[in-house]
């Protein structure tokens, strides 16, 4: 049990803080929530920025065009970008953190050199088109279909919650090549271009106010059958297979992010005389105490994927179970310390408690993560 | 950073799990739940059992972190929340903690030979069985014990918490913790109603999960109090054991049915040391003020 980092990564981490001291101040102005084309255009621009300075892909494989980095050193890489305050991955997250991966592992020579580049240098956005309206937890119940003709694809079907659709050059689709086929056995991954005729993408307005996310309606939509990753009826384990490339580091970022905004309330609340309110006092303790631990669980995940060669366990149901729980918490006590005012829509946290509120639902939901645990970790029989 | 068990550190808990199946499996803690009453129907206090004092002694518990030189097994900290952690689960009666501080200030403590109580929160535990008793007793009461397990006294006023004391009773918490998942998912797997096993039941499976969230949440936090030994850190693995022990112990005396409710069923037992180590050292309302005032006053980031 060793929490000191060694000198090689200690080297990194100030190696990193010296860039960040001189790349941040360079940084355009951040655009408005609603200004997605300027979004696009600013996440861009720093993954750019990480590309020049060596930083993009640090913890893909060298092969990749990554920088094959330790799941330690990926560790400070967002520990020290969230403490500097830098920008969040934004627009490059599926690029960076899904489909990249999966093209990466499961992609030949041609895709790869095709799509991974773009990516790292910050030129192409990607999203996700998994859930539709009648497969969200289940997503193997996933009905959008994929016909072959000729050398194309010729998929009709929709997808919906799919973030980003509006500005994404593609889109890693899962769809049905075989009708016939049990379930599991008839999905294919493709890399659609987003601006092939007959995607029609609705934006969705959240409850927050914003349009993070989109239906996408597709309509005899060609996709070249070379734009398929992996076999044609193999893409539920091509999908399964990015996975392996979450390495314990999902949430270090946002473990940061609450431990600051946990220091930001209580100092409003000496501010503001509500500190004066032993049972807020005592709350904002606990939540001191879940945080510290939140650190020190991923700490222990990412060590643990650092000695089984970056295989995660399921670790990262658990985190995310408590994280997300954790952190609507936390904006419930900023609620409390700011009274009244936490209805004021553009005062500080208001919009974060509203966006808080997904945490429970997205990337599979606390009663999917419960089973998850209860069964692969505990080993309790499966339930209908 | 490398922020998982050593191979000697899972020796050494390997050891002492083994140790305690021996010495003191279930039919013992059964034994030594079962005591004979008094002809006045009063419960017959709980025995000392100096044997098995003594083999823990042999066995480095009490001797773990006093340097070599000194006779001891020369182990930190991280050592030794492991070996409270196997205390825990097995559910091992006596003033362990007490008797582990004072290996190398009380003669015969770092052996087993003698038996060491003490002052902690406002509570003794054992002391009438002691041979030593630390600590500023002056006033201590008897109680008729809710741990059936553990005599108790109390005091006027609780003494000032030791936050090593504080650490050990949080990884027995984490222990119990642990112990009460495992019986809970046992007996989920077993028991069937309504035609399947009543662990494929979600209401049944999301308490289990929830069991083994908390506990692995408490885990790391012990962990990680041991290697810092910070007072802060402390503070808030024993909020997270204390919460890890008791919630798991309700959780798996609500899987249990009926069954949870006797006294034949091991969990009662988890439940009320589960009770009693809370009320240990410093009191959950104090260590929530040390994390809040760490909160406000701490500059943006994560601990070190
Ligand atoms: C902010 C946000 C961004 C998203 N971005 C994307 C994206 O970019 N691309 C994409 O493909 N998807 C995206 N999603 C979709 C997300 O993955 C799904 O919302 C999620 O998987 C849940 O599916 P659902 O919404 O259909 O809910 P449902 O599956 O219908 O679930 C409804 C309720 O039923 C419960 N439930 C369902 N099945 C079970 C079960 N077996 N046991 C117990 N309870 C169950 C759920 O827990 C939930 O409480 C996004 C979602 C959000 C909120």
């Amino acid at each position: 049990m060793d929490l000191t980092y060694t000198a090689e990564e200690e080297e990194f981490r100030a190696r990193l803080r010296r860039w960040l001291a001189r790349a941040l101040p360079a940084l355009p102005p951040r655009p408005s929530p609603d200004d997605w084309p300027g979004r696009r255009a600013y996440d861009l621009g720093w993954q750019r920025m990480l590309h020049d300075a060596g930083y993009a892909g640090l913890h893909w494989p060298v092969d990749a065009g990554g920088r094959g980095a330790t799941p330690t050193q990926h560790l400070i890489f967002l520990e020290e970008t969230e403490r500097a305050g830098a920008p969040y991955v934004g627009a490059n997250f599926v690029g960076l953190l899904h489909a990249g991966p999966t093209i990466a592992a499961e992609g030949t020579a041609a895709q790869r050199a095709r799509w991974l580049p773009p990516v790292l240098r910050g030129e192409e956005v990607w999203c996700q088109g998994f859930s539709e309206p009648g497969a969200g937890s289940d997503l193997a119940a996933l009905r959008t279909r994929a016909r072959r003709d000729g050398d194309d694809y010729v998929v009709s079907g929709s997808k919906i919650w799919t973030s980003h659709a509006e500005v994404a050059d593609w889109c890693e689709l899962l769809v049905r090549t075989d009708a016939e086929a049990p379930r599991h056995k008839g999905i294919s991954w493709l890399a659609m271009p987003m601006d092939a005729p007959g995607i029609t993408v609705r934006p969705l307005r959240t409850l927050a106010g914003s349009t993070e996310f989109a239906e996408v309606f597709l309509d005899d939509v060609r996709v070249p059958v070379a734009n398929r990753v992996g076999a044609e009826n193999d893409g539920w384990r091509v999908t399964m297979v990015t996975l392996s490339f979450e390495r314990g580091t999902a949430f270090v970022g946002e473990v940061v992010a609450c431990r600051r905004v946990l220091g930001e309330l209580a100092r409003a609340a000496r501010e503001n005389g509500r500190w004066d309110d032993a049972v807020l006092r005592r709350r904002l303790g606990r939540l001191n105490a879940e945080f510290r631990a939140l650190w020190r669980l991923t700490q222990w995940n990412v060590s643990e994927s650092a000695r089984t060669g970056g295989v995660p366990g399921v670790g990262g149901s658990v985190f995310k179970l408590r994280y997300s729980q954790a952190r609507q918490s936390l904006y419930d006590a900023a609620a409390e310390v700011l009274g009244a005012a936490a209805l004021e829509l553009s005062a500080e946290w208001t919009l974060d408690r509203l966006s808080s509120l997904s945490y429970t639902i997205a990337a599979g939901t606390s009663q999917i993560q419960r089973n998850i645990v209860a069964e692969r970790i505990l080993g309790l029989p499966k339930g209908r | 950073m490398d922020f998982q068990l050593t191979d000697d550190q899972r020796a050494l808990r390997r050891g002492m799990r083994e140790l305690l199946g021996r010495r003191f499996g279930r039919e013992r803690l059964r034994a030594a739940a079962d005591r004979p009453r008094t002809p006045e129907g009063r419960e017959t206090p709980p025995a000392l059992d100096r044997g098995l004092w003594r083999d823990l002694g042999d066995a480095g518990f009490f001797a773990l972190r006093l340097p070599e030189a000194a006779g001891g097994v020369g182990l930190g900290l991280a050592e030794a929340v492991l070996v409270f952690e196997e205390a825990g689960r097995a559910l091992l009666p006596g003033p362990l903690v007490a008797t582990h501080l004072a290996a190398g200030e009380v003669p015969g403590a770092a052996t087993g030979e003698c038996v060491v109580a003490a002052a902690d929160g406002a509570l003794v535990e054992w002391m009438d069985a002691a041979d030593v008793v630390r600590g500023d007793v002056a006033g201590a009461v008897a109680m008729r014990s809710a741990d059936p397990l553990t005599p108790l006294h109390r005091l006027p006023r609780a003494v000032p918490a030791d936050p090593v004391a504080a650490l050990l009773s949080a990884a027995e918490q984490l222990g119990s913790a642990g112990r009460t998942l495992d019986l809970a998912v046992q007996h989920a797997r077993t028991r069937e109603q309504f035609g399947q096993p009543i662990g494929a039941f979600q209401a049944v499976k999301h308490l289990c999960s929830e069991m083994l969230v908390r506990s692995e949440l408490a885990r790391v936090a012990v962990y990680a109090a041991a290697v810092t030994a910070d007072p802060l850190d402390i503070a808030a693995a024993g909020l997270l054991a204390d919460e890890a022990a008791e919630q798991g112990a309700r959780d798996c005396l609500q899987v249990h049915g009926g069954m949870g409710f006797t006294w034949e069923s091991e969990v009662h037992l988890h439940l009320k040391r589960a009770w009693l180590r809370a009320r240990r050292g410093r009191s959950a309302a104090e260590a929530e003020e040390a994390l809040a005032a760490d909160a406000a006053a701490a500059p943006a980031g994560v601990p070190d």
